[in-house]
Parts: C-alpha cells; structure tokens; sequence
C-alpha cells in the first residue's frame, strides 16, 4: 500500500477537470474546473471520483446530527441560548429537553455556564440553529473539565476506527467525549485530565505530520498507570 | 461573546486547592516575558513585549507644544491605551471603553507619578515651549494581563527613546533623561487562592485583582485594586513581597532589552 | 503629490533614490499565524512599512440590523498607530482611513465565498504599526494571508501592489520620496488566478499609454508578492510534516 501523500493546498489552487472528476468538500468549480476553496489537504485518490479538501482552519459548520458540548448563554422563557462555539448560537427549546419543564421556569434547569452535550437537530437556511437533549447519552455535564480545541482536527482525535481517542482514554483512564465542534469535555483524576490535554495539544500541532497515533502511545506511556 | 463554562471554573478551583494552575506555573510564577525594541522605525522609540501569549506594542511619539499652567517649566506626558479588536474577539471598533480607560490611566499613572522621565529636563522655553511626549500602547493579542505587559511595553519604549530635537532644529537628538523605572505586578484571586500573572482563564474567574508597581529599593511606587471582591492584609502582604522579587527578575529583562 | 522638489527621483540609468531599478519590489517578508487569539492573522514587512492583520469570524453579524440574511458581510478596518508615522496621527479613524477600509473591504467580499454564512460577519483588523508608502497594498496583502489562514473559504487569495510615473518614468512599487514627489500612484488589487482587478486608485497625471503601462506592471508585481504570499502560508504547515 502505497504511502498516503499529504498535500497542502490553499485557496485558488487548481485541483482537477469537471470532465474527469467531481467537485467534493471544500472545493468550488468554475468554468468547468474544480479548485480548492480552502487551506486544507487535498484528498484525491486513484480511481475515485470526489476531490475533497479537507481544512486545515476554520470554525465549525453546524450538521444536523453532530454531537456538540454547548455552553448556556442565558435562559428566555421557554428556550435557551447555547453557545456552541460556531458563528452562529444555537437554540434550545423546552420541548427539546427530558425534564418537564414549566414556561418561564427554564433557569431551574439550565442557567448561564452551564453546560450541555447535546445533538444539532436543525440547520435552517438562514443558519438558525436548534440543538436537543433528547437522545441517548444527551444531558448536562457534571464535573471534569472541558477545553476547546481546532475543529477541523476532530478526526484526528478521534483517530481512524476510533483508535486515537481510545488509545488516550486505555492510558488515562478518563471518560472523554469529544464535541464535533472544536469542545472536548474529559472527566477523570488530576493527572488524567493533564495526561488528555497533552495528547490533545500535541494532535493539534502536529495534525498533518505522519505517524502522529506512535509518538502519542509514546507520550501517553511516559509514566502511565497499569494499563487494562 | 463566549461564556466561560462553570465546569471549566470548578476545575480551575479544584487545582488551585491542590496548589496548582492550569498551565502548570506555581502561584507566584510569570510567564516566558519577551522585549523586542525598536519594532516602530518612525516613532522616537517603540518596543514589542510578549508575556506568554499576551502581546502588546507601544510607541513613543515626541512633539513641541505648551506646557500644563501648573507646571510650566516642565515636559508633558500622556498616555494612551488601544483595545483595538485584533486582540480579542470581544474587543469592539469604536471609542475607548471603561477597561482601555482604565488601562490607560493606571499605566500612566505608573510612568508618571514614578517620575520615571525627568519632566524638568524637557523645558524648553519657561512658560512657552516644553517637550510633550505622546505613549501609545496598543494590545495586539489579549490572553491574560495587560497591566503589565502595556507597562512594560511603555518602559521599554521610554528607554529606547531618542529626544528628536534635530527634527525641531534644537540641536541633536538626545537619550530621553530618565530615572530607574518602576516595575509593574499583578495579581488575582480565586476559591481563596492569589496568582501571579494571570492568565484568560485566570482572569475570567478572578474575584479580585491588585497590580503594585516597586523600585529597585523595593519601594512601592503605584497600587491599583480591581474587581468587587477583597484582598485581606495577609495576601496584600503577600502580594507586596511577591511583586518585589518579581519585578528583580522582570527588571532584568528590562534593562537587557534596552542594553543597559 | 503635486509638490516639486530639487530631489532627483531617478538616474539616466533608471537607478531610483533607495538603489532599486525601475521594475524592482521593496523587500517583503510574511508571516502567517503569528496571533493566538485571532482566527487568522498575519504580519508583513514591505519596504519600511509593517503591518499587522488579523481575522475574527464568521461570526453573527452585529448590530442585527447589518446582518444579510443570505451572505456574510466583510468589515475591513484599517487603522494606522499613532506612532506609524513622521508626525504623530491621532488615534481612531480619519476619513482617509475609513476610504481605504471601505475599498479594502469590497476587494475582499469579491473572492471571499460569503454566501456559506448568512448574516454573519468576517471582520477583518489591519494595523499599520510603520508607514511608508504603499501601506494599503501591505494592507490588502497581509489580510488575504490572514483569511487564508483562518480558514475562510475564499475563490482566491487576494493580492495588491502598485505603480506610479516619477519624473516621466513609470516605476513599480513607489518609495516614500517618490510618492511625496512623484506624478503618479496607482495602486491595485487583483485576484492572481483570473486577473480580475478588486481594487485601483489612481493619483496624479497619466496618460492613456502610461495608465497601461502602470497597470500592466502593478498587476506583474501583484503576481510576484503572491507567490511570497503562498509560501508564507504554506510554510507554517511544510515544517511540521517533516516531523517523523
């Protein structure tokens, strides 16, 4: 197999023909000819169809059905504003929570600061966004620390299969649950938490470099406890 | 305009009772501080000061105007302070808000009321014609104390400062005569702990601050309280002590950037 | 602009007051992400100028009322420090600062994609920390990298450079003395992969000949400061994958 080349392209670059392939994420055509809109990695293999630009940079794009770690902005009577580390805030009506919740009485459950993971139901047009806390797993978070890191590197966290983030959680020994939207919410001892964010840092420098998963085996083995 | 999580609070407190900080500096412990001068070739002296990755500019411009009635045989100071919105997302276009004021003045007050530029020296006719001497700082990344690092900027600016007096044609360009500077502190508390230098975080959750400026004869020359919560005479103290040796270290690289 | 001096802007051999032949750039260094808060940000050196741009956004456009409910608006604010310049400007925008930040931000909207963002802002700080001459040009430079950087979707980076006439000759990139004496600037922003033009102004006396020469020669300068423009991005990036 050979090995997988990594191409930085940036915005202008000229990526392929219409007439051989299709115009995917972060690229934009004209007159009849795809380039990239973005700082990225190009990803374009043989003998498939789609080039894609996968960004390097930027904020989050809302999709319905991300999972997201939102913040409470404040409470209005029958709904909250959740900040949720994109351009634009997201809504949450009381409907969309599993508590009963009676109308003006929103601060009892969620109050500025508070946060939430919770799911993106709806991207409208306009960009309006409304999250749910009706899903499984969905709730406010107690406990632990969160930190925000470069979205576009969630796949790298989350490594191929899962094995990056499960490899983090084997030698820490934390719970984490990573927000598709640049938040990382991590729960565990003190030297855990410090464990986590390390590996998290070094991702984020390192994102686009090759061979990343060994070098944080090796950070994370460096005074690990027993591994299960 | 981004809310900090309560979660991210408590794990903040929950280190600081364990006797830590998030970014792993003890209590008392300033960041990595960085001077650059002479970073602005068209004004009489400049500097750039990084304390982490907090980064300010200052400028010293110098002109020829009237002095204050009541000290008209003096040169005139004043300062001023830009939050401009390329430091922070929540740093708007516009005229200057209560915390760039408020920076400004402290800052000021520390050049002035230290008489860290000998005024007297900048006469140039009694009563017609002094030496005014504009500082312009201006944040160019917010992450955490600007106090000091808009201080330091200033101090190192002054230092480098050539009096343009060929440009007034009265005769050639001269060090601007000062005094040992002042160095400026601060601090903040939180869940009962008080912090050197502190970071964005740091300063979200920070229920009171105390900048205190000393000398080299650890002296206290400038103190300015923030915030609506207490200090008690006990972290005052601390806090006193703490600024003294300090400001040794900050004094150092002080006068290594300026090459005294 | 108009004034005439006894300072001789150019030689029988083309030789120009700073050393430079007629077609020669000011020296230029770029570099991207040199802010922490900031999206994007980017600071630049041409010439004696020295420039600061950052990027924040896409965010919700403030106040409600500017908000396009079917693109992103683009807010470039230029702004020079007080300590940018000979004789001591005045803090907050002038009105030649707030001509500039408009012409920069329509040059900008054209290659930016707003159309992803409905009512949301991309705003754009530059912050001219030393001027001479040309500081719009090292302006609109530095905030296509700063886009670039942040990650903005954009059909292209944009770049500018200008042109201008000193003593009957049409030169490239004026100087400080050849911009106070000179008969000419003309200064332009174009969009390197198509040649669209985003940005000209024109200030001084050209003929119809000399205008087509300025312009072709602004554009072939555009051309060279957008490859340096492109390496600066790209090399914050090339480092770390040597990383093994």
């Amino acid at each position: 197999m050979p090995e997988e080349k990594r191409e930085i392209v940036i915005p202008s670059q000229f990526l392929g023909d219409v007439k051989k392939n299709k115009a995917g994420h972060g690229t934009f055509i004209e007159n009849g000819k795809i380039y990239s809109a973005r700082l990225g990695i190009l990803s374009k293999r043989e003998g498939e169809e789609y080039i894609n630009v996968t960004p390097l940079k930027g904020r989050y794009d809302p999709i319905e059905g991300d999972f997201v770690i939102g913040i409470v902005e404040e409470a209005s009577a029958s709904s909250w504003l959740v900040d949720i580390n994109a351009p634009y805030p997201a809504l949450l009506h009381v409907n969309e929570v599993p508590w009963d919740v009676e109308f003006g009485e929103t601060e009892k459950y969620l109050n500025h600061g508070d946060s939430i993971m919770a799911k993106i139901s709806q991207v409208d047009v306009a960009k309006k966004i409304q999250i749910t806390l009706k899903d499984r797993n969905l709730y406010k978070i107690k406990g632990g620390h969160i930190i925000e890191f470069e979205p576009s590197i969630y796949r790298r966290i989350m490594g191929k299969k899962y094995s990056m983030i499960e490899l983090i959680q084997k030698y820490t020994r934390c719970r984490i649950f990573v927000g598709k939207n640049g938040r990382v919410w991590i729960d565990g001892d003190a030297e855990g938490i410090e464990k986590v964010l390390q590996a998290i840092y070094k991702i984020e420098r390192e994102a686009i470099s090759f061979g990343l998963t060994n070098r944080i085996e090796e950070l994370l083995k460096k005074d690990a406890k027993d591994v299960r | 305009m981004p809310v900090i999580s309560s979660i991210k609070r408590e794990y903040l407190s929950k280190l600081a009772e364990h006797g830590k900080r998030a970014d792993g500096r003890k209590f008392d412990e300033f960041r990595k501080i960085e001077i650059e001068t002479g970073v602005a070739s068209r004004a009489e002296g400049s500097a750039r000061v990084k304390i982490g990755n907090t980064q300010v500019i200052a400028g010293v411009k110098m002109d020829v105007g009237e002095p204050y009635p009541d000290a008209t045989d003096c040169g005139v100071l004043t300062t001023a302070a830009e939050l401009i919105p390329m430091a922070s997302p929540d740093f708007e276009a516009g005229p200057p808000r209560e915390d760039a004021i408020e920076l400004a003045r402290v800052v000021d007050r520390g050049v002035r009321e230290s008489e860290v530029v000998e005024l007297e020296k900048l006469c140039i006719t009694a009563g017609e014609k002094v030496w005014v001497i504009f500082v312009d700082i201006h944040i160019l990344d917010y992450d955490g104390n600007l106090f000091d690092a808009a201080s330091l900027a200033a101090l190192a600016a002054l230092f480098t400062t050539k009096v343009p007096a060929k440009r007034f044609e009265l005769g050639e360009d001269y060090p601007l005569p000062l005094r040992d500077p002042p160095v400026s502190c601060t601090f903040v508390k939180y869940n009962g702990v008080v912090v050197a230098d502190p970071s964005l975080d740091e300063e979200e959750i920070a229920e009171a601050r105390l900048t205190v400026a000393t000398d080299k004869n650890e002296d206290i020359r400038a103190m300015q309280k923030g915030l609506s919560g207490s200090l008690t005479r006990e972290e005052i103290k601390k806090v006193i002590k703490s600024s003294v040796d300090n400001g040794k270290e900050i004094r150092k690289i002080l006068y290594k950037s300026i090459g005294k | 602009m108009k004034s005439k001096s006894d300072v001789k802007l150019i030689d029988g051999h083309g030789k120009r007051i700073d050393g430079r032949m007629p077609h020669d750039l000011r020296k230029i260094k770029i570099e991207a992400g040199i802010l922490h808060r900031a999206e994007g940000s980017c600071y630049l050196e041409w010439g004696g100028n020295k420039v600061l741009a950052a990027v924040y956004g896409p965010r919700e456009a403030v106040p409600k009322h500017t908000q396009n409910p079917l693109r992103a608006i683009v807010n470039a604010r230029y702004n020079m420090a007080a300590f940018s310049v000979e004789d001591r400007k005045r803090p907050g925008p002038d009105r030649r600062s707030r001509e500039i930040s408009k012409v920069i931000s329509e040059a900008l909207e054209k290659v930016i994609l707003t159309d992803k963002f409905p009512r949301a802002s991309i705003d754009v700080n530059i912050e001219v920390l030393d001027a001479e001459a040309g500081t719009r040009c090292a302006g609109l430079t530095a905030a296509g990298v700063a886009l670039a950087d942040a990650g903005i979707p954009m059909k292209d980076i944009p770049v500018a450079c200008a042109a201008g006439k000193i003593e009957g000759h049409v030169v490239l990139d004026l100087g400080k003395e050849e911009d106070n004496f000179g008969d000419a600037d003309l200064p332009v922003a174009i969009s390197p992969r198509t040649g669209e033009i985003l940005l000209m102004q024109m200030d001084g006396h050209l003929t119809l000949k000399e205008f087509d020469e300025a312009l072709d020669l602004a554009i072939k300068g555009c051309h060279i400061v957008s490859d340096i423009q492109k390496k600066a991005i790209m090399s914050k990036y090339e480092s770390v994958l040597e990383v093994e």
